[in-house]
C-alpha cells in the first residue's frame, strides 16, 4: 500500500468536485468566460478520472498486468511511436479510409439509383434496416478468406459494415424535404434532376451527415476487428491481439489510446464538415449563440 | 391516396428483393467455386461438362461461397441433429452467447438508466459527463475486448461475466444518451404544470418525466441489444474458440470450413432479429398500456 499517493489521488477528486460543482452554478459577466468554463468542467472531470486512476495504481500496487498507470502507459506510447505510427498507417490510412470512402459512396449511389423506384425502395429499406441491426461483423473470417490478409479485406469488411447506414439515411433523407417545396420545384418546371440538387439533397444533408457519423465509428471497429481474423505482422488489431498475448498490456493501452484519439479526431471532423455543410439546420444555429 | 395494402407495399418488394439476392448468391457460388472444379478436372486430365460443373460447384467440401442450400442444410443438421447438449451443436452455441449478451444487455441498461437519471438531477454531473459519454461514442470500444478478457482471465475471472462486460460497456452508452434525451422530453409547460401541482421530485420524475422518456428508452434499448450481441460475439474471439458463435467463426475461418461459418453467421443474424423484435413488442406493448394510439 501506498497511502500517500492514493490519499493525495482521493484529495485531487474532492477538489476537482468541488470545482465543478461550483463552476457550473457560476453566471460569468462575459461571453468568453461562459464558454471557458463550459469547456474547463469536462476537462477537469477527464484529468481527475486520469489522476484518480494513476492513484489507485500506486495507491494499491495494483500489478502492471491488470492495470498500467496512465504514466506507464504514456512512457510506452512515446518509446513505441514507429509501430504505433506503422499500425496506424495499416489500419487506418489503408483500411479504414479506403472502405469508409468505398461504403459511404456505395450506400449514397445506390440511394440516388433506387430513388426513381418505389419499388425497390420498399424492398431495400426493410432490409437496410434490418442488416443495421445485426452483428455484420461475423463476416470478416470470410472476407479474409476471399481478399487475402492484407488490408484488402478488411477494407471488404469496412465497406460492408459502412454501406447499409449510409443507405437507409441517404433514403430517408430524400424523402426529408416537404411536400409544399416539391410543389414549389413542379410549379418552376424543374426536372427531376434539378430538384435533386437543389432541394432534396441540400435537405438530407442532416441525414446523410447523420450517417457518416455513425460510419466513422463502426468502419474503425469493422478494421480493428477484422484483423483478429488474419492479419500480417502489422496493424492495430494484431498488435492488441498478440501484445494482449504476451501480457504486455501497457502496450495495449497505447494502441487503444491512438485509436481513440484517431477514432475521435475522425468523428470530429465529420461533425465539423456537417456545421458548414448544414449551417442552415436548427440544431447547429443554435450552437452559435 | 390509396390505401397501404400489405401484400403489396411490404411483402411484394421484399420478397423480391429477396429472391434477386438469392438469385445473385447461387450465380456467385458457381463463379466463385468453379475454378476449384477446373482444377480438379484438368489435374485429372479431363474436361469437365457445363452442367457437371455446375452440380459439382453447389456440393462442395469447402466452396469458397457455399450455396444457400447448403448453408440452410448444415444449420438445420447441426440444430435439429444434435442434441443440444451437444458441442456440434448450434443450439448450445448461440445459447452460450445469448446468455452473455442478455446479461451484459441487462446490466448495461439498468447501469444506463442509473447514470441518465443522475445526469438529469444533476448539473455538475451533467456538464463533466455528458461530453465524455458522447466523446466515448466515437472510440474504438470494441478493441479493448480481447484485454479485458485475458485479463480477467488472469485473475481467474472466467466464463460468462468478462464476455457480459464488454457487451455492458457497449450496451451502455446508448441507454445513456437515449434516456438524458427521454427524461428531459418533458415541455416547460407540462414541467410548470408539476409545479402548480406541487408536485415533489419524486413525483415529476415517476408521473412525468419517466413515462415520457418510455418511447426514447426502447428506441436505444434496440440499438443497445443488437450492438451487445456483437460484443458477445467478438469478447468470444480471443479466449481460443473454446464455445459460443465467435468461437465457431473463429474456428471455421481456422481450418477453412467456410460452411460453418456462414451457418453460424446466419444463426446470430437471426438471434440479432429475434431479440430486437422481441424489444420491438415490450415497446408496443407499454405504449399500448399508456394509452398511446397506434
Amino acid at each position: 500500500m501506498n497511502l500517500p499517493a492514493l490519499a493525495a489521488a482521493i484529495l485531487f477528486w474532492l477538489l476537482a468536485w468541488a470545482v465543478n460543482e461550483w463552476l457550473v452554478r457560476q453566471r460569468f459577466a462575459s461571453h468568453a468566460a461562459n464558454n471557458a468554463a463550459r469547456f474547463a468542467v469536462p476537462l477537469i472531470f477527464g484529468v481527475t478520472v486520469l489522476v484518480l486512476w494513476e492513484g489507485i495504481v500506486r495507491g494499491f500496487g495494483i500489478p502492471s498486468v491488470l492495470l498500467p498507470a496512465p504514466s506507464m502507459i504514456w512512457q510506452r506510447l512515446v518509446h513505441s511511436l514507429p509501430t504505433l505510427g506503422a499500425d496506424f498507417q495499416q489500419t487506418f490510412l489503408k483500411s479504414v479510409l479506403t472502405g469508409y470512402a468505398l461504403g459511404c459512396g456505395l450506400g449514397f449511389l445506390v440511394a440516388i439509383l433506387i430513388d426513381r423506384s418505389p419499388f425497390l425502395q420498399k424492398g431495400l429499406l426493410p432490409l437496410g434496416n434490418f442488416v443495421s441491426a445485426l452483428p455484420v461483423i461475423g463476416v470478416a473470417p470470410i472476407m479474409v478468406m476471399w481478399f487475402g490478409f492484407d488490408w484488402q479485406s478488411k477494407v471488404a469488411v469496412v465497406v460492408i459494415m459502412t454501406f447499409f447506414p449510409m443507405l437507409v439515411n441517404t433514403v430517408s433523407g430524400l424523402a426529408a424535404a416537404s411536400h409544399m417545396e416539391r410543389d414549389l420545384m413542379r410549379t418552376y418546371a424543374a426536372s427531376w434532376w434539378q430538384t435533386l440538387t437543389r432541394l432534396r439533397l441540400p435537405a438530407a444533408w442532416p441525414f446523410i451527415f447523420n450517417a457518416l457519423k455513425i460510419n466513422s465509428t463502426l468502419a474503425l471497429i469493422g478494421a480493428i476487428v477484422a484483423e483478429f481474423f488474419g492479419t500480417p505482422i502489422v496493424g492495430m488489431g494484431f498488435r492488441i491481439s498478440t501484445e494482449v498475448g504476451r501480457m504486455n498490456v501497457d502496450m495495449v493501452w497505447a494502441e487503444i489510446a491512438v485509436a481513440a484519439v484517431a477514432g475521435s479526431a475522425f468523428y470530429g471532423l465529420v461533425a465539423l464538415a456537417e456545421r458548414a455543410v448544414t449551417f442552415w439546420h436548427p440544431s447547429i444555429r443554435s450552437g452559435r449563440g | 391516396m390509396h390505401k397501404q395494402s400489405l401484400l403489396r407495399d411490404k411483402l411484394l418488394p421484399i420478397c423480391t428483393v429477396v429472391a434477386f439476392l438469392i438469385a445473385v448468391w447461387y450465380v456467385a457460388a458457381v463463379f466463385l467455386n468453379a475454378p476449384f472444379e477446373r482444377d480438379t478436372a484438368a489435374r485429372a486430365g479431363t474436361e469437365i461438362a457445363f452442367s457437371d460443373l455446375v452440380r459439382n460447384t453447389m456440393a462442395q467440401e469447402r466452396p469458397v461461397l457455399p450455396a444457400p442450400h447448403q448453408v440452410v442444410a448444415e444449420i438445420w443438421d447441426t440444430t435439429a441433429n444434435k442434441a443440444i447438449t451437444s458441442k456440434r451443436s448450434l443450439v448450445y452455441h448461440a445459447w452460450i452467447t445469448l446468455s452473455a449478451t442478455l446479461l451484459g444487455f441487462g446490466i448495461g441498461a439498468a447501469l444506463g438508466i442509473l447514470l441518465a437519471v443522475g445526469i438529469v438531477h444533476n448539473r455538475a454531473m451533467d456538464r463533466s459527463l455528458m461530453p465524455w459519454v458522447i466523446a466515448s461514442q466515437t472510440i474504438p470500444i470494441l478493441a479493448i475486448a480481447p484485454m479485458i478478457i485475458v485479463v480477467l482471465n488472469a485473475i481467474g475471472i472466467a466464463g460468462l461475466l468478462p464476455k457480459a462486460l464488454i457487451s455492458t460497456y457497449l450496451s451502455f452508452f446508448p441507454v445513456v444518451v437515449g434516456m438524458v434525451k427521454g427524461l428531459r422530453s418533458p415541455e416547460a409547460i407540462q414541467l410548470d404544470l408539476m409545479h402548480t401541482y406541487n408536485a415533489s421530485q419524486a413525483q415529476t420524475f415517476w408521473k412525468l418525466r419517466w413515462p415520457s422518456s418510455m418511447p426514447y428508452l426502447f428506441t436505444s434499448l434496440k440499438v443497445a441489444v443488437a450492438i451487445s450481441l456483437v460484443g458477445a460475439i467478438v469478447g468470444e474471439l480471443p479466449t481460443g474458440a473454446v464455445a459460443g458463435l465467435g468461437a465457431r467463426l473463429l474456428a471455421g475461418s481456422y481450418y477453412g470450413q467456410t460452411v460453418q461459418i456462414w451457418a453460424a453467421l446466419f444463426m446470430a443474424a437471426a438471434l440479432a432479429a429475434v431479440l430486437v423484435m422481441i424489444v420491438g413488442a415490450a415497446h408496443t406493448a407499454v405504449l399500448k398500456r399508456m394509452g398511446a394510439k397506434p
